[in-house]
């Protein structure tokens, strides 16, 4: 019994209430078996996603909910039948530690799971937990590939069952967010059942507060899901003065404002191990003192600022400084329009604001359409003078830009970037690439090999996923750190964690972009000399002698990083556990003795080995891959391809014969290949045959 | 500006934006502006502000003013000497003839500069031929040698302080190209000679000359006549010398002000491009806020700078402790300890230099991908030979293919993507707009933006488009305002102007306080001009119809929502016996939305804490 009727039927119960600016969220995570190599970032993001409401909202409320697992666990299940392979890992609760660990040991489920029964599911607990309290906090939160088809209704369509589904969300004051998960978009383009969920998916953001985005990455997967929630504030509300007499209502936000690393608390240890209500805080207190008598402490509201003219210091006091000061009125003013090519973009100076109309004006909407509409087209630019706040002591020249909105639930807006004063830029003036002396410039072959990089290093190719967009890309520092007070809350002596193979697609080239263009790099490489500069003294000789080993730097560089970064001066002999990568960096660039390659390449087999014995249902899969990229690269440097080559087909061979079977279709989307004859002139692989072992599996 | 003085004090080790922002104080400069006063300065003239004439001296001395009026604030220990030479008098230490070193009483000829300095030197135009004098001095018949004695004085006067600590300059306005040019035979070669000889001596003692030269409309100030010698100027640099030009005075100053500052980068970066090369990069911060200067703390009865001093107070014992090494987050209820060095390993993601991800096309690099100044990078070839060459070939392609670079820049600060982008080179006669290079444009992460959009979605699904007529209107509006000269950074900061010169009023004692004009307000006189108050009508009446007026009362209902909120919250305060409640000392028993109430009823200010609205309220019923 899956019919719509049904899946309404459980919308009127009501229980608890709940405190202001809390948000209940459910996380629905497909975790059927096409999700399988993707698990190790949903856990990732779901967990941070947790940590950060533990530091920052920690009465916020989770449950957790996977379907595609074999068995089921749902209330509705219990009440009215059906919903089958849905599991609900957690109930609804206050965040906590415990919440961490179930995000991150999601199970590995066997079956198609039907997206659509999931968010009933999720609605369901909801309502049961909060009725219609907390309106516009509940979410829930959909990670799903949605690659198989829903189960057809008992009446009606599936189109009008989701419809009522989605009125019904909105009615509860429910958002939804969707995150769909495909490897690769262009393959699935013309898959009825894709292009149908697709289309299903959709209709909820055409009646309830709802967001669906698609990914391609597990890197772009990190940073699609929002892991901290902050409710935005106007820095204004008030007119748009296109002239004294004509004004539009708007409304202004921040559109981007820096995640800043959090700030920690200075500790103090002094309080005894037996004070259990120690803060262990410390309070910092300024004193202030006579430059020339330390003796005497002048207090606080003695003080007058002085400002520095010269030798002199003029002392001023608030008050006679608050009366003379600019004071400019609360406003924002229109200058005029200019061409956009006028406002070159280097000049944006802030974080970026965005203008909308009032919400609740539907004339002042029309006017921003119009404006957006007619910039857009035009080119134009519009120059603002911006006061946001009465009683601020500055004003700020900006440019408008149009922001034409392409979703029809959404409307028209500006963003606005601050321009610099006159005051604020130094035209240093440098030499003309004309002037310059013929041998500084690049001849023709040059240029020809430059232009050829600089269109194939292409990072969004029509018809895939645009590497690293801003929007879907999370910040390393941030994850890592999470990462860190995770595994320090249960080992306060935790090492820093490296950055995983995800994160590495942030801060280093993609190695499949470079292996795509090896032969545009090599002949890039080729036609450019670069030496150092003999006049130089030897002292200051520092750029390239850190940089001239190896032939792909990328790896080369990234290994000395790793080997200084990690351990220093302490030589690595062999390769830990909780280190394994590192340890395998330092070792294989160890110079002291030769042997140290061999080692480290023999290390690191029994390292992977050891890995995948001890995996259970999958769960150090990621783990593995890490060690065996390395273990490539490492191979790619020393120009060892046979040891990587034989060994991989031995791992093939060995996971075939232990029922590890999902670790060769892991290693598959992850691309793990053949080192071929174009990285390693001693490989037996031909270019074409890097892939062969998975394309073999697959048939 | 919002400069918060305590910001002086602030616990700065974890905000990295000090480092970006704040322009390196590293060095201080000592700087001798050598001004030509010869009465060729005088005679030639550009048409001033007013359509009169001004001449290259007064050009001159203009920039100068300017220039040492914001060294004052920014960089107060800067010291500073003006020296005129070709003049009728002379005034320096060794007594030589033809150079007149400005200066007021109680200063040294070289030192920070003072208010009264600047004050007496402002009028200096006025008195000029009368206390100083206008005179050549390099004359046929006479082995005087003006310039030289200028060299000399300066050489002299920048004999102060060493090298090592400070920035030694000279710079050097002159509208004559030739100095010597009337001087003919063996005197003409010995007199140039002695004077090479003079500014090389300078060089060698670690003094840098810099020519500020000012060309006239029918011509240029020729460089190789004979200051490419004297600068140091060869080959290469020599083609690239850009002599000023302009006719008119405000282009003119405004060279003459670019040029004084001098040209620092930032940093030398590596850019890892690909396949093993690694090229040689130089940063600029070409934009950068500028700041007020910083404050002193003064005794308000003394007027005696205070100094600050920072202890750290265990919260839990009371007891003074030194700076603790440890930092902690509570997490699940327990303080996880991270220890400094733990923490700036987090933080290092790459050493410091630039690796290049890959290319994408410029319409994905968004508006809203901003969240601080740009930087500038240049090629150099100073330790890495090759890297100006591939630098161009990539600048090349970028445009020709109109891509942007994205790249990883690992800084110590805020490890983070930026994107590059290509940027041509655009001269305007003769001067330099835009240099070429990159600038590197930090981009946001995902965490760093807002989807403020989808905030207000609708879900009715009838958000409002304008109609083609609407979007004709607009446009025709656009056409109508449009600012065609528009140059990005024309306006001066009205707050930052305002401060300097009140600043500048109370150290010279000045009675008025100045009035400063604003420039950054809207033309209001040209948008009534009836082509644009018409567009504007037209506009406005597609959108909103004819009854505009009313809309605006609309909104007026709204403000009727405000009333209703007061009448309710008159109500609900009646419900309570406020001088009672004030009396039993029971106001702090009711809830913050209560005690608003009151003030809301009362029409007092609801702003601030519990503890504040509740004295307020006492205030207010005499308590």
């Amino acid at each position: 019994m899956y019919a719509s009727d049904l899946r309404l039927r459980i919308f009127c119960f009501c229980e608890e209430k709940m405190a202001r600016n809390k948000e209940a969220l459910i996380l629905l995570i497909d975790v059927g078996p096409s999700m399988h190599n993707v698990l190790p970032e949903i856990q990732k993001v779901c967990s941070l996603l947790i940590q950060k409401k533990l530091v920052f909202n920690k009465y916020d409320e989770v449950g957790v909910v996977v379907f595609g697992t074999k068995d089921t666990n749902n209330d509705l299940m219990k009440e009215v039948g059906g919903y089958e392979h849905v599991t609900v890992l957690q109930p609804i609760k206050v965040v906590d530690g415990d919440l961490v660990d179930v995000t991150q040991q999601l199970p590995q489920g066997t079956v198609p799971g039907d997206f659509m029964d999931a968010i009933v599911v999720g609605m369901d607990m909801l309502i049961k937990k909060y009725q219609d309290t907390i309106k516009g906090k509940k979410r829930i939160c959909l990670i799903t590939d949605a690659m198989y088809p829903i189960k057809d209704p008992y009446e009606g369509t599936k189109e009008d069952q989701v419809y009522t589904i989605a009125e019904q969300m909105a009615a509860h004051g429910m958002k939804i967010d969707c995150i769909i998960f495909r490897g690769h978009q262009e393959l699935n383009k013309n898959n009825p059942t894709i292009k149908e969920n697709d289309m299903l998916l959709s209709i909820f953001s055409k009646k309830t507060k709802a967001k669906a985005v698609h990914v391609e990455t597990s890197t772009s997967l990190l940073g699609a899901l929002r892991t901290r929630n902050l409710a935005p504030v106007t820095t204004f509300r008030g007119d748009l003065e296109l002239s004294p007499t004509c004004k539009i209502k708007i409304w202004v936000y921040k559109k981007t404002s820096e995640e800043k690393f959090p700030t920690l608390k200075k500790y103090s240890d002094k309080a005894p191990a037996s004070d259990k209500y120690a803060t262990h805080e410390i309070k910092i207190d300024y004193e202030y003192k006579s430059v020339q008598d330390s003796s005497k402490v002048v207090p606080p509201e003695q003080r007058i600022k002085g400002y520095r003219y010269g030798p002199q210091v003029i002392p001023i006091s608030s008050a006679e400084f608050e009366a003379v000061k600019f004071k400019p009125e609360k406003g924002v003013k229109l200058l005029g329009f200019t061409n956009a090519s006028n406002i070159m973009r280097h000049y944006y100076m802030k974080d970026v604001n965005i203008i909308i109309a009032d919400p609740g004006n539907k004339k002042a909407t029309l006017a921003v359409s119009a404006l957006a509409r007619a910039m857009k087209e035009k080119d134009k630019v519009g120059i603002l003078r911006c006061v946001w706040r009465q009683g601020q002591a500055y004003a700020v020249i900006g440019v408008l830009t149009p922001n034409v909105s392409d979703k029809d639930n959404i409307a028209d807006s500006f963003y606005f970037n601050v321009l610099p004063f006159a005051e604020d830029v130094r035209e240093f003036q440098f030499p003309s690439f004309s002037n310059l002396p013929k041998t500084l410039l690049p001849n023709e072959q040059q240029q020809e090999a430059a232009d050829k990089l600089v269109m194939m290093m292409d990072m969004a190719p029509p018809g895939k996923e645009e590497a690293l967009r801003p929007d879907f890309t999370p910040n390393p520092v941030l994850e890592r750190f999470y990462h860190h007070l995770e595994l320090k809350s249960k080992n306060p002596d935790a090492a820093v964690p490296p950055l995983d193979s995800t994160l590495k697609r942030i801060t280093e080239p993609d190695p499949e972009i470079i292996s795509q263009n090896m032969l545009v790099i090599d002949e890039f490489r080729k036609h450019f000399e670069l030496k150092e500069n003999p006049k130089l003294k030897k002292s200051a000789r520092r750029l390239l002698r850190d940089q001239k080993s190896g032939s792909y730097e990328g790896q080369v560089g990234q290994i000395k990083d790793k080997a200084v970064g990690s351990t220093p001066g302490v030589k690595v002999e062999a390769i830990g556990d909780v280190t394994a990568v590192q340890d395998f960096e330092a070792m294989i660039s160890r110079r002291d003795s030769p042997e140290w390659v061999s080692k480290a390449i023999f290390g690191m087999k029994n390292k992977v080995f050891e890995i995948l014995e001890n995996s259970n249902e999958g769960e150090n899969y990621s783990k593995a891959l890490e060690c065996l990229v390395a273990l490539r690269k490492g191979c790619v440097i020393e120009q060892e391809p046979k040891q990587f080559n034989n060994f991989l087909r031995h791992v093939y061979r060995f996971c075939e014969e232990k029922h590890l079977k999902s670790f060769c279709e892991f290693l598959g989307s992850k691309d793990i290949t053949f080192i071929t004859k174009t990285e390693a002139e001693d490989s037996d692989v031909a270019e074409k045959d890097a892939r062969s072992l998975f394309v073999k599996a697959e048939s | 500006m919002d400069v918060d003085p305590d910001d002086v004090f602030r616990d700065d080790e974890d905000d990295p934006e000090n480092e970006f922002y704040q322009e390196r104080q590293s060095s201080k400069e000592l700087v001798v502006f050598l001004v030509d006063a010869s009465p060729k300065m005088f005679s030639i003239t550009c048409p001033g502000e007013d359509e009169e004439n001004t001449s290259h001296f007064h050009v001159a001395v203009s920039s100068v003013l300017g220039s040492i009026k914001v060294q004052i604030i920014n960089r107060p220990y800067d010291e500073v000497a003006i020296c005129f030479f070709n003049t009728r008098e002379k005034k320096n230490l060794q007594d030589l003839s033809g150079v007149y070193v400005f200066n007021v009483p109680e200063r040294e000829q070289l030192d920070s500069l003072t208010a009264r300095f600047i004050k007496e030197f402002d009028q200096v135009k006025e008195s000029f031929s009368k206390v100083i004098g206008s005179e050549f001095g390099i004359v046929p018949g006479s082995r005087d040698n003006s310039l030289y004695n200028a060299l000399w004085v300066a050489q002299a006067l920048l004999r102060k302080g060493s090298a090592k600590t400070a920035d030694k300059r000279i710079l050097l306005l002159t509208n004559e190209d030739d100095p010597f040019g009337n001087i003919k035979g063996v005197t003409k070669l010995d007199m140039a000679r002695t004077t090479l000889q003079r500014a090389k001596d300078a060089q060698d003692l670690g003094i840098s000359i810099e020519l500020l030269p000012l060309s006239t409309p029918n011509e240029e100030f020729n460089v190789s006549l004979f200051y490419a010698d004297l600068i140091g100027l060869e080959g290469d640099d020599l083609a690239q010398f850009m002599p000023l030009a302009g006719e008119r005075f405000e282009d003119l100053n405004k060279q003459l002000r670019k040029r004084m500052f001098k040209k620092r980068r930032v940093r030398r970066i590596i850019f890892t491009v690909a396949g093993g090369l690694s090229i040689e990069l130089n940063t600029y911060a070409l934009i950068r806020p500028t700041i007020p200067g910083t404050i002193t703390w003064l005794d308000s009865v003394t007027n005696v700078p205070l100094r600050a001093e920072r202890s750290f107070i265990c919260n839990d014992t009371g007891s003074l402790i030194q700076e603790p090494p440890k930092r902690f987050q509570t997490y699940k209820n327990e303080d996880i300890k991270f220890s400094v060095e733990e923490l700036s390993e987090i933080k290092k993601v790459g050493i410091g230099s630039l690796r290049l991800l890959g290319f994408k096309p410029l319409s994905c690099l968004k508006d809203y991908y901003n969240l601080k100044p740009s930087t500038f990078v240049f090629p150099s070839d100073e330790e890495v030979i090759g890297s100006t060459c591939i630098f161009i070939a990539l600048h090349r392609s970028m445009i020709s293919l109109k891509r942007f670079a994205v790249a990883f820049y690992g800084s110590s600060s805020r490890p983070q993507l930026v994107a590059l982008i290509a940027q041509e080179e655009v001269s305007d006669g003769g001067s330099q707009i835009e240099p070429p290079g990159m600038h590197m444009i930090y981009l946001p992460y995902s965490d760093d933006i807002r989807p403020i959009e989808e905030l207000h979605s609708d879900t009715s699904g009838n958000i409002p488009i304008a109609n083609d007529d609407q979007i004709q209107k607009a446009t025709a509006l656009l056409k109508r305002v449009d600012l065609r000269d528009f140059s990005v950074c024309q306006f001066a900061n009205p707050a930052l102007q305002s401060h300097y010169a009140v600043v500048q009023a109370l150290a010279l004692d000045e009675d008025e306080m100045p009035v400063i004009h604003d420039e950054t307000l809207p033309d209001e006189e040209g948008m009534s001009r009836p082509g644009i108050a018409k567009a504007m009508e037209e506009f406005k009446v597609s959108v909103y119809g004819e009854n505009y007026e009313e809309e605006e009362e609309g909104d007026n209902v709204k403000g009727g929502k405000k009333r209703k909120n007061e009448e309710a919250a008159v109500s609900k305060a009646a419900y309570y016996d406020w001088s009672r409640l004030a009396d039993d000392g029971k106001l702090k028993d009711l809830t913050v939305m209560e005690l608003k109430s009151y003030l809301t009823a009362n029409k007092l200010p609801v702003g601030g804490k519990k503890e504040a609205l509740i004295s307020r309220i006492l205030t207010h019923l005499g308590k």
